[in-house]
């Protein structure tokens, strides 16, 4: 193990980027993989694959990346597992990282289950939390297994780099410093691209509806206790008044009252909003492990003892469908009274949020 | 054609109960079923086959148990069945796994060509969607994972044109044949079996493979080829409760407005 710990130093992260546009959840990377480097007293680096993709440097160092190592060239211009995976693997051979993290994104699970396997080391996937042994000086990586029922701390120890991808939303981004420097390491890596067996034609964009759900800070979210189409208008309702984006629980999706898109949970989304109205939803486990970083949480639900109701901020016992039209005519009534004081000339660009001039 | 699905057995994690004391799953509680997400890759490999002729072949890791799943293939469709059980395979990792499987598959590319392998894109009971580009990438072939729609095949040219989900939409991509493709439910709508298959699936036994079948080496297998292990395992952090709010109808929502509006206001900005 000593020879191991010797050779390997330092923790990366995985800076994810489609055409340019870095994804947050390396941001997030960033931020905690700075408090493990802490720990282990070593450095945080970024690497960074793709085409023209320089720009994105400043932000990596500014959020707080001690060095990023960059490959840039048109080959890499989308993501392709055969192609990152050769660039990645050629750096890590190169410069030896003890840790190794990538965002639970499809890009970064698709990417780490190729990288693992080609250097033959250990994964763990879709961390929602990381810490270190500090007498082993290892990386701790805990996930929800059997479904949330469990958390379980997985550990790779004789194997290096210690990899993880890494739940998105569920780190904090660190703030960043403008005037933070680093050291840039430029390397090349060339691939003919007559000798791939991939070719992406093109990318199509949703109209953004999952991303909403994510950066939703106000969420209204229905389960079986919603009943109908008519609690489905009522949740909707809600949400527009509140400026809010409506979601459901797997109950809501099984009862196709809510599209499996807008599933919050463990195998839907994960949802870090300011407000969470869970509305007729029990809150079984694989529910909350998706709602957990929510700051404020109502629950409305007939069952006081079920565990939706015994997490929430604000919990009221009751029928959804007959609280949910007094609580639109209040909140409608309540926050009239504000956008006539306050909401002149506010002007912002948040998807969903009406613009008022 | 010939497309081989891998299948995995798992617990219905929708209906195990823990232990709180022990935090371990009380398996007796535990009903298996065939993992969802692979019931539609073989859905999917079920249905490509009608168009353009050719077989399904399904392998699956697992104690014997897991010919269960196997049979399950059957039902839908599948002609061919192997299952590699052996004490030795216990305890292993993904890494592990994917090397265990992909020996199989080799095993089986030895009796006949394979032009596509299908799997689901992660397992309910694990939920680490690693396996599969573990295997594409012992088997040397590309990895397409998180597919949501199969276009076109174009066997002349040897080629398939599908969709893969990435955050915020799909991208459209284009792999050269053999491949690996791991599916999400989108892909597809489950259908009912043909009676003619579950007569064929009820009398159907799967080939078994044990370690001495394939031409592995042990150190790569179970928990001594596993580089990942289970340090701990607890229970998951419970937020504190908070104030349920008493009164009439009227009197809950009026208390509940007045605690919200603040922050909303702040919030819609």
């Amino acid at each position: 193990m000593a020879d191991i710990d010797k050779k390997y130093s330092g923790i990366w992260i995985f800076a994810e980027q489609l055409e340019g546009k870095l994804a947050s959840v390396s941001l997030e990377l960033i931020g905690e993989a700075k408090k493990l480097a802490y720990k282990l007293n070593v450095q945080v680096s970024a690497v960074l694959i793709g085409d023209e993709v320089e720009t994105i440097i400043p932000t990596l160092i500014h959020y707080g990346a001690d060095t990023v190592y960059i490959i840039d060239d048109p080959v890499f211009h989308f993501y392709r597992a055969e192609t990152y995976k050769s660039a990645f693997c050629y750096l890590v051979e190169k410069y030896n990282p003890e840790i190794l993290l990538m965002g639970a994104t499809t890009t970064g699970r698709d990417l780490a289950g190729a990288v693992a396997t080609t250097l033959k080391t250990g994964l763990t996937a879709d961390c929602t939390a990381l810490d270190i042994d500090m007498e082993e000086k290892i990386l701790l990586a805990s996930r929800p297994a059997f479904g949330g029922n469990i958390m379980a701390t997985i550990v790779c120890e004789g194997h290096r780099p210690q990899m993880a991808t890494v739940h998105p939303n569920v780190m904090k981004k660190p703030i960043p410093e403008p005037n933070r420097t680093g050291l840039v390491i430029r390397e090349t890596f060339s691939i003919e691209e007559e000798s791939l067996k991939t070719i992406v034609l093109k990318i199509v964009k949703d109209i953004a509806e999952n991303a909403k759900l994510e950066d939703a800070k106000i969420i209204v979210s229905g389960g079986r206790g919603i009943q109908n189409e008519h609690g489905v208008t009522l949740l909707n309702e809600l949400a527009a008044i509140l400026g809010g984006v409506t979601a459901g629980s797997r109950g809501a999706v099984e009862k196709s009252l809510i599209d499996h898109k807008r599933q919050v949970g463990q195998t839907g989304q994960t949802v870090s909003p300011k407000l969470y109205f869970a509305i007729g939803i029990s809150g079984a486990i694989q529910h909350i492990v998706g709602l957990q970083g929510s700051e404020t949480i109502v629950a409305i639900n007939t069952d006081p003892e079920c565990p939706m109701m015994k997490i929430a901020t604000y919990s009221i016992v009751g029928d959804a469908l007959t609280i949910l039209p007094k609580l639109i005519v209040a909140f409608k009534q309540s926050l009239s009274e504000i956008t006539n004081l306050d909401f002149k000339n506010v002007n912002h660009d948040m998807k969903g949020v009406i613009t008022v001039e | 054609m010939h497309i081989l699905v891998c299948v995995k057995q798992v617990p219905d994690t929708t209906e195990i109960k823990m232990d709180p004391i022990t935090n371990t799953m009380d398996r007796s509680s535990a009903t298996t079923i065939i993992n969802p997400y692979d019931a539609h890759a073989v859905e999917e490999a079920v249905k490509i086959i009608k168009q353009y002729g050719g077989k399904v072949s399904i392998i699956s890791m697992g104690p014997p148990k897991a010919e269960e799943v196997i049979k399950k293939c059957i039902e839908t469709g599948a002609d061919e069945g192997y299952l590699l059980s052996d004490r030795v395979f216990a305890g292993s990792d993904t890494l592990s796994t994917s090397y265990i499987i992909a020996m199989g598959i080799k095993k089986i590319m030895e009796i006949e060509p394979i032009d596509l392998v299908f799997c689901g894109k992660q397992a309910i009971d694990g939920d680490t969607a690693q396996v599969g580009p573990g295997i594409a990438c012992r088997l040397g072939i590309p990895q397409l994972t998180y597919v949501e729609a199969i276009e076109t095949f174009d066997l002349k040219k040897n080629v398939v044109v599908l969709h893969r989900k990435i955050d915020n939409g799909y991208e459209v991509v284009q792999s050269k044949l053999p491949c690996l493709i791991t599916v999400e439910k989108d892909i597809n709508e489950l259908s009912f079996s043909p009676l003619t298959n579950m007569i064929k699936a009820a009398r159907f036994t799967p080939v078994t493979w044990g370690f001495n079948d394939l031409s592995g080496d042990l150190i790569h297998l179970g928990l001594k080829g596993s580089p990942t292990c289970v340090r701990r395992i607890f229970p998951p952090k419970q937020r504190a409760g908070g104030e349920l709010l008493k009164g009439s109808e009227d009197e809950v929502v009026k208390m509940l407005v007045d605690k919200l509006k603040g922050g909303i206001r702040k919030w819609q900005i």
